[in-house]
């Protein structure tokens, strides 16, 4: 009994950085942000000068703000657009790589670095160099004799070039879909040969389904990272969002609330959705996986 | 069949690799080799633009690297330091209202940064802490990165606990065996977290722009993102230049360390 004890009140001592963590860098901050996202907050007036709005930042956010609604349109159309092009083409390399032959590990690495070194700035810097009306890009089409425009200038393509760049980095989850995919039965298949399964539908009813969880896993860890593109929308656009507001991503857009024009009262409402909407989505994710997710055990 | 295969992966390869060795080449480039060019091999390599890169802001940029490693370093440390303490607590300890804490942990994992970014200013504001490191590093003191915490827990929970109850048995309590059988034990986990801690803190551009301003403060990425203000082709060349430099200590990590954060991802992402 007294051992029990012991291990109840150590367990509390191991505990207790991460409660104090819990408390003051996560839990008080958001109250205090939630808070603040009903008033006028500014940072650099004094606090006394502190007003009660109510939900005027969230009527202004709804009704009165054309960027707020730009930027939600440029999150989604980028969350859209990358999250499945970046996982059909993690799966269709993770494919590609599964069975282990001589050098399948040196591409497996090679193809791995993207997803290290993409959310750098310095590679950000580069790849708007490449886009550019004098990069590199532009330097291909000219062997075909095609004249590219300056891609990250234009209005309906800068928000692309993004996209571009996440697929490059398709690494990450490539990796998680070769674990996933060891874990499928070799037994599976060879019974699918004897039946004489064609490929494809050894692929449709035997690899799909057995790597479905890793799918889910890695849709809603892309999803989430994917709403919350910052870096690269930042450096392509110089820190605005432009051109027209193309690039103008929701974390850049608090980003330039907050600390642009120091409007904090409303960066705080503006964060507040974002958790909301990014809370929804997931649930949506997890309540939709059901239909399509199957575990190993249950089959 | 067998060949196409081969052909489709070198042409995944080309793409991947050519952005990285583009960004090389065209940082040993002079300028007008710089424009348009698609060439991989620089006609006459020069190491100028390193230097006038090096040099380009008034401080130069021996004080971001040390500015960026002093916080790389510090904030391995913390991490390992606190997510170690944590994850032993969830994965081996028995008290009250455990379940409940490693719920809120679990939630904590997919909470968006930018969201506590401004009250976390004003916190940090008032105890005077904005231009200096300690934004950055402080928390990882205190675990915040749940990410962590679960990877140590989960690996944690693979080292048997026959090496406890024999341990118990000798009269040991839950600090010696934390001390003497799940640390060195778990070295393959703190390897994970600490390399991952380093490239994603060297990465990091959100919170280093927020809370560091002065020139003598700054990151190499926030220094990095004045080549956007200056225009004109004349300081292409530099900003390639830096942006490689930027990218070696990654690349170092990745050449070192390459099967095992290839197993880190594995091993965080798909046990339990």
């Amino acid at each position: 009994m007294a051992a029990h004890r012991r291990e109840g009140v150590a367990g509390y001592v191991f505990l207790s950085p991460w409660l104090l963590g819990l408390l003051g860098i996560t839990a008080i901050p958001m109250v205090g942000s939630l808070v603040l996202s009903f008033t006028n907050y500014d940072l650099l007036s004094d606090w006394s000068e502190l007003k009660w709005v109510g939900i005027h930042n969230y009527t202004r956010m709804f009704t009165d703000d054309p960027h707020y609604w730009h930027a939600v349109k440029v999150t989604l159309v980028f969350a859209l657009v990358a999250v499945p092009l970046k996982l059909s083409a993690s799966l269709a390399v993770a494919l590609l790589l599964n069975k282990e032959r001589r050098g399948t590990g040196l591409f497996r690495g090679l193809f791995y670095l993207p997803s290290l070194l993409g959310g750098s700035v310095a590679l950000a810097l580069v790849w708007r160099a490449m886009w550019a009306k004098e990069g590199a890009v532009n330097g291909f089409l000219a062997l075909f004799g095609i004249e590219g425009q300056n891609w990250i200038n234009e209005p309906d393509w800068a928000l692309h070039t993004l996209v571009v760049l996440a697929i490059w980095q398709f690494g990450a989850p490539m990796v998680i879909f070769l674990a996933g995919l060891k874990q499928i039965p070799k037994e599976l298949y060879e019974a699918a040969a004897v039946d004489g399964a064609a490929n494809w539908r050894a692929f449709w009813h035997i690899t799909l389904p057995g790597l479905s969880p890793v799918i889910f896993f890695n849709l809603v860890l892309e999803t989430v990272h994917g709403f919350q593109g910052f870096t690269s929308a930042y450096v392509i656009s110089g820190g605005t969002g432009g051109p027209i507001d193309s690039t103008l991503m929701y974390t850049l857009y608090l980003y330039k609330a907050g600390f642009g024009d120091y409007q904090m009262g409303y960066a705080s409402a503006m964060a507040w959705v974002f958790l909301v909407a990014i809370a929804v989505i997931t649930a949506v994710l997890f309540s939709t996986g059901k239909f399509w997710v199957h575990y190993g055990d249950q089959s | 069949m067998k060949y196409l295969r081969l052909v489709a992966l070198i042409g995944i390869l080309a793409i991947v690799l050519y952005p990285l060795l583009w960004m090389l080449s065209t940082s040993f480039k002079p300028d007008e080799e710089i424009v348009g060019g698609i060439g991989l091999l620089p006609k006459d390599p020069q190491p100028s633009n390193y230097i006038d890169g090096w040099n380009s802001l008034d401080v130069s940029f021996t004080r971001f690297f040390i500015n960026s490693a002093v916080i790389a370093g510090v904030s391995v440390v913390f991490n390992c330091v606190s997510c170690l303490l944590t994850a032993y607590a969830f994965a081996r300890l028995r008290f009250r209202a455990r379940g409940l804490w490693f719920t809120l942990m679990i939630g904590t994992l997919l909470l968006p940064g930018h969201v506590l970014i401004v009250p976390h200013y004003i916190l940090f504001k008032t105890f005077g802490w904005i231009d200096t490191p300690l934004p950055l590093v402080v928390p990882k003191l205190l675990a915040t990165e749940a990410f962590f915490i679960f990877l140590m827990v989960q690996f944690m929970r693979g080292i048997p606990r026959d090496l406890d109850d024999a341990a118990s048995i000798d009269g040991a309590g839950p600090y010696q065996i934390f001390w003497r059988i799940i640390v060195p034990l778990s070295k393959p986990a703190l390897v994970t977290t600490a390399i991952f801690t380093f490239i994603w803190t060297w990465n990091d551009f959100f919170s280093q722009l927020v809370y560091l301003s002065g020139l003598d403060n700054i990151t190499v990425p926030v220094a990095l993102r004045n080549f956007l203000d200056s225009t004109g082709q004349s300081s292409l060349g530099p900003m390639f230049a830096m942006s490689v430099l930027s990218l070696l200590p990654v690349f170092a990590f990745f050449v070192a360390f390459q099967r095992m954060l290839v197993q880190g991802i594995n091993t965080s992402g798909l046990k339990g």
